[in-house]
C-alpha cells in the first residue's frame, strides 16, 4: 500500500503544480501561440513597458500596505483582548466573515459605500478598497496572532505586574515582543490575500483605483494576450515566496 | 511593630467552588512562613491573593497594617517567585533582574543588579539568556529578580517541585540561608511536609480551602490539632482511637515492662529501606501498624508473634472526624 | 485590565460592525424593497425577491450551485485523503510535502484560475498539443462547461482540504493503530474500520471547509463556465452590475448565507466542538 499511496502522491502533486509550471514556462516563449518556439523575454519585457499595468501595480501595492498596517494593528489587539477574554458578538462576527462568500462580502461593501455616499461627498475609489480589505483581512490577522498567544505563557504577564509593570506595560515589553514573529506572519497574510484579491476589489473599485487582479482578470477575459502569462507568472512567484517567508516566521 | 502581613477572615469563592474561607492568620517580619497542604487545598489561591492576582470575596489582607484588597500587583510591595520562575525568555538575566527596577526609576541600577547576583551566586552570567541556563540557576535568577526590589514580603509558589530530588535538597539548604542573610520575610507555599518542616519558622496546615492548624514545626508534628494534620505530616499507626507515629513504636518478642503500654500483633513483613526497618504487622482487630526501627535492633520473620508498645507520653489522641463534619 | 482590553477590542468592534455587520443588514432591508428606476432600490416593500427565488430558471442555478459544490467537495475529498495520508506518514519530510501543498493555494487564485483557462482554451496548451501531434483536427470545446468548472473547483481548493485532513489524521492516537495491527487487522481494515471513524468529525469539518466556498464560488464559473454554467456568485455579481437589481441581489446573497449559516450549525451540532 506505501507504493502505491506514494505514486498517487506524485501525481496528485504533478497535478497541483503542472498548470502553474506550464503558465511560468510559456512566459517565456517567443511565440505569442501556445507552441513553443523559443526562449525570450519580450512578453516580461512589455509588461513593465505597459502604464497601464504599472499604475495598477502601484495601487495594488498601496492598498495592500495600507490594508495590511490597519488590519494587522486592529487585529493584533483584537486577539489579545479576545485572549484574555473572550468577546463573544465579535468572535462570533469574526468568524462569520471568514465563511461569507467573497461576492457577497463585495456587494454588501458596494450597498453600503453607496448608502454612505448619499451623505457624504465621496466615490468608490482606493479608500473603499482599501477598507473592504481590511475588513475581509482582519479576520485572518486575529486568527494568526491568536494561535501564537496560545503558545504564550501566561504567567510572564503576571510576572510583569507583580515587577511593577502596568497592563499596558506588560503587553508592550513582554507580550508583543514573544508575539512578533506570529504579527509578522500575520501581516505577510493580509498582505498577500489583499494584493490577490479581485472579487471584492472589482465590486468597490472606482475608475481611478484598478488593481493588478482587474487588469489580469481582463486580459484574461478578452483572450490572447500573452503579456498575462508573464504578469501571472511574475504574481504567482512573488506572492509565494512571500507565503513562503510567513510560514517560517509563524513557525519560529 | 505588628506583624508585616495579616490576614483576617479572607474568603475566595468563585461562581463553581470556595477556594478560601475564613483565613486568618499573621506573618512577622523576617519569618520564614509555610502554607502548606495537599493539591487543591487553596495554599496556592491564598498567595495570589496576597500577589494582588485575585481579588478576595471576603476579609482584609494588610500589609505593614494597611488593606490592600484594592491595591494592583504593581502597587503591592511584595513580590512572586513562581513556580515556573516566568523568567521574561527575550531578556537576558541582568534585563530581567533590572526589569523592576526600571518600573521604578531608581538610580544605580547596576550596583543594585551586581548585588543581586552576588546575593544569589550567579556572578558572571549576566549576559546569558534564561534558555541558556539550568534549573536551579534559573531559580537563583527568579529570587533576584524578585529580592532586588527589596519586596515586604517574598512569596514562593512552591519553587523546589520543578527540580531534580537531589538538587532540591542542596537548594532548599542555600534558600535556608539565604533568607537569613538577607532577612526578608518569605511566605513559602508547599505540598512537601518535610520541606516545610525543615525551612519555616511558621507553618500554616491548610485543608479544603480552611487552616486546620498554625504551629512551628515541632508543635505541628508532635502536637498535631487533628487527624488530617497528624496524618499529613507524617505517617501514623491509628490503634483503638489513639494515635502513634512509627518512629515511636516499638517491637520486640517478649513483652516489655514498665509503664509502656503494649498490643500483640503478628508480623506481616519487613521492608529494608537501608536506614531503618519498616516492619508491618497486624493486629487481633485487623489493624496494621508499622513499627520503624533501626536494623540494629534486629530483624523480624513474617508470621512471627511479637509485642507492639511505645510511651504514653507519644500518644496523639485526636478525635474522627464524623462524615458530617467532612468539607 | 478591563479597561485596557475594551480600549483593544473597540476598533475591531468598530470595523467589524461598520465593514461587515452593517453592509449585512442593509442587503437585508434592501431584500424585501422595490427595484428603483435607474437601479439602486424604492422605498416600496415588496416580498417579491424572495417569491422569485423560487422561479424556475433560478431554481434550476440554484440546484446546480449545490450538486456543484456537492461534487467539487466530493472530489476534493476523494483526491485529497489519500494525499493527506501519504503526509502523515512521511516522516521526517512531512513539513516539506505539506508546504508543496499550502504553497500553490496561497500563490495567486486568479492565476491559478486562469492557467485552467490557458490549458483548456481552444488555442490552449492542450488542444495545441493534441493538434500538433496530429491526433484531432479541430479543437476540442474543454472550456466553458461543467466539467472545466469542476476542474476549477478541485484544483482551487484541494489544497485547502489536504490541510484539516492531514491535522485530523496526526490528532489520531497512533498507538490506536498498532492495537488493531496487534489484534490482526490488515492495512486496509484498520484504515477503513479504526482510522476513518474516528477521523469523521474532522473530515466533516474539511468537507464543509470546502463545500461552503464553492457554493459562493463566483471566479471559477465566471471565468471556466459558459453561460449554462452559471452559479449563484454569478447570479448575485450580475444584479449588482449588468442587471441592476439591488433587492433581488440581495435576496439571493441572504439566502446564500442563510444556508451557508445552516450548515455551520448542523456541523457544529454534529461535531460538538469549535472549528477553528
Amino acid at each position: 500500500m506505501k507504493r502505491g499511496l506514494a505514486l498517487y502522491a506524485a501525481a496528485a502533486y504533478l497535478f497541483l503544480h503542472i498548470p502553474l509550471l506550464v503558465l511560468a514556462v510559456f512566459s517565456f516563449n517567443s511565440s505569442r501561440f501556445t507552441v513553443w518556439q523559443g526562449f525570450s523575454l519580450d512578453w516580461y519585457r512589455a509588461a513593465f513597458h505597459d502604464p497601464q499595468l504599472a499604475e495598477a501595480a502601484w495601487n495594488s501595492i498601496l492598498i495592500a500596505i495600507a490594508a495590511t498596517l490597519f488590519s494587522t494593528v486592529i487585529g493584533t489587539l483584537c486577539a489579545y483582548g479576545i485572549w484574555k477574554r473572550d468577546a463573544k458578538v465579535l468572535s462570533g462576527s469574526l468568524y462569520l466573515s471568514l465563511v461569507t462568500p467573497e461576492i457577497v462580502m463585495g456587494i454588501s461593501l458596494l450597498v453600503f459605500f453607496q448608502w454612505i455616499f448619499r451623505f457624504l461627498r465621496v466615490q468608490l475609489g482606493m479608500h473603499t478598497v482599501i477598507l473592504a480589505h481590511v475588513a475581509f483581512s482582519l479576520s485572518y490577522v486575529v486568527i494568526v496572532v491568536m494561535a501564537r498567544l496560545r503558545t504564550f505563557d501566561a504567567t510572564l504577564e503576571e510576572a510583569a505586574l507583580d515587577l511593577g509593570a502596568t497592563e499596558w506595560q506588560a503587553f508592550r515589553e513582554i507580550t508583543l515582543p514573544a508575539l512578533a514573529p506570529g504579527i509578522a506572519a500575520a501581516a505577510l497574510l493580509a498582505f498577500t490575500t489583499s494584493f490577490d484579491d479581485y472579487v471584492i476589489t472589482s465590486m468597490v473599485a472606482g475608475v481611478d483605483s484598478e488593481t493588478l487582479p482587474m487588469v489580469i482578470y481582463a486580459m484574461a477575459r478578452r483572450g490572447a494576450n500573452p503579456v498575462v502569462n508573464s504578469i501571472s507568472t511574475m504574481i504567482a512567484g512573488g506572492l509565494g515566496a512571500l507565503i513562503l517567508f510567513s510560514e517560517r516566521l509563524r513557525k519560529s | 511593630m505588628g506583624p508585616v502581613l495579616e490576614l483576617r477572615n479572607v474568603s475566595k469563592h468563585y461562581p463553581t467552588h470556595p477556594a478560601v474561607t475564613g483565613i486568618s492568620l499573621a506573618v512577622n517580619r523576617g519569618e520564614f512562613y509555610s502554607l502548606l497542604g495537599p493539591s487543591g487545598c487553596g495554599k496556592t489561591t491564598t498567595l495570589r491573593l496576597v500577589a494582588g492576582f485575585e481579588e478576595a470575596t471576603e476579609g482584609d489582607i494588610l500589609l505593614n497594617g494597611r488593606r490592600i484588597n484594592d491595591l494592583k500587583p504593581y502597587q503591592r510591595n511584595v513580590s512572586t517567585v513562581f513556580q515556573n520562575y516566568a523568567l521574561f525568555p527575550h531578556l537576558t538575566v541582568r534585563g530581567n533582574i533590572e526589569f523592576g527596577l526600571k518600573r521604578q526609576q531608581t538610580k544605580d541600577i547596576a550596583r543594585k543588579v551586581s548585588d543581586a547576583m552576588d546575593m544569589v551566586q550567579l556572578n558572571g552570567k549576566e549576559d546569558r539568556f534564561p534558555g541558556e541556563l539550568s534549573g536551579g540557576e534559573r531559580q537563583r535568577v527568579a529570587l533576584a529578580r524578585s529580592l532586588v526590589l527589596r519586596p515586604d514580603v517574598l512569596l514562593l509558589d512552591e519553587p523546589l517541585s520543578a527540580l531534580d530530588p537531589i538538587l532540591r535538597k542542596q537548594v532548599r539548604a542555600e534558600l535556608k540561608s539565604l533568607q537569613r542573610r538577607v532577612g526578608t520575610t518569605f511566605l513559602f507555599v508547599t505540598h512537601d511536609q518535610e520541606e516545610a518542616l525543615s525551612l519555616s519558622d511558621q507553618i500554616a496546615v491548610m485543608n479544603g480551602g480552611r487552616l486546620e492548624q498554625v504551629g512551628t514545626p515541632q508543635e505541628i508534628y508532635l502536637r498535631p490539632a487533628s487527624r488530617f494534620v497528624a496524618g499529613f505530616l507524617g505517617a501514623m499507626n491509628w490503634i483503638d482511637g489513639i494515635g502513634i507515629r512509627p518512629e515511636a513504636t516499638r517491637i520486640s518478642r517478649s513483652a516489655p515492662n514498665g509503664d509502656a503500654r503494649c498490643v500483640p500483633g503478628t508480623v506481616q513483613h519487613a521492608m529494608f529501606l537501608g536506614n531503618c526497618l519498616h516492619v508491618e504487622t497486624i493486629l487481633h482487630n485487623g489493624d496494621r501498624v508499622v513499627a520503624e526501627v533501626s536494623r540494629l535492633d534486629g530483624s523480624f520473620e513474617s508470621g512471627e508473634n511479637v509485642h507492639l508498645w511505645w510511651n504514653p507520653a507519644d500518644e496523639l489522641l485526636l478525635p474522627r472526624v464524623l462524615p458530617h463534619e467532612v468539607q | 485590565m478591563t479597561q485596557l482590553r475594551r480600549l483593544f477590542l473597540a476598533p475591531a468592534s468598530l470595523t467589524m460592525g461598520v465593514l461587515f455587520l452593517a453592509p449585512l443588514a442593509i442587503i437585508f432591508v434592501y431584500s424585501w424593497l422595490s427595484r428603483g428606476v435607474y437601479g439602486g432600490v424604492a422605498a416600496k416593500a415588496t416580498l417579491e425577491n424572495y417569491q422569485r427565488l423560487f422561479d424556475p430558471l433560478y431554481a434550476v442555478i440554484l440546484l446546480r450551485t449545490f450538486a456543484m459544490a456537492a461534487v467539487a467537495t466530493l472530489g476534493c475529498l476523494i483526491l485529497g485523503f489519500p494525499l493527506a495520508l501519504f503526509i502523515s506518514r512521511a516522516g521526517a519530510r512531512k513539513n516539506l510535502y505539506l508546504q508543496l501543498v499550502i504553497l500553490p493555494f496561497w500563490t495567486s487564485f486568479l492565476v491559478r484560475t486562469y492557467a485552467w483557462m490557458f490549458l483548456l482554451r481552444d488555442t490552449g496548451l492542450i488542444n495545441s498539443a493534441l493538434q500538433s501531434a496530429g491526433l484531432i483536427r479541430a479543437p476540442l470545446p474543454l472550456l466553458y462547461n461543467n466539467g472545466a468548472v469542476f476542474l476549477g473547483l478541485v484544483y482551487g481548493y484541494l489544497p485547502f482540504v489536504v490541510l484539516p485532513l492531514y491535522a485530523t489524521l496526526e490528532r489520531l492516537d497512533k498507538n490506536l493503530l498498532e492495537a488493531a495491527a496487534d489484534l490482526g487487522a490488515k492495512p486496509w481494515t484498520t484504515l477503513t474500520r479504526v482510522v476513518v471513524p474516528l477521523c469523521a468529525p474532522g473530515f466533516r469539518a474539511a468537507a464543509l471547509l470546502v463545500f461552503i466556498p464553492c457554493l459562493g464560488a463566483y471566479l471559477t464559473p465566471d471565468l471556466l463556465g459558459g453561460s449554462k454554467t452559471v452559479m449563484v456568485g454569478n447570479v448575485i455579481q450580475n444584479q449588482f452590475t449588468t442587471a441592476r437589481d439591488w433587492p433581488f441581489g440581495s435576496a439571493v446573497s441572504l439566502l446564500l448565507m442563510a444556508v451557508v449559516m445552516v450548515l455551520l450549525l448542523l456541523l457544529i451540532r454534529r461535531n460538538g466542538e469549535e472549528l477553528i
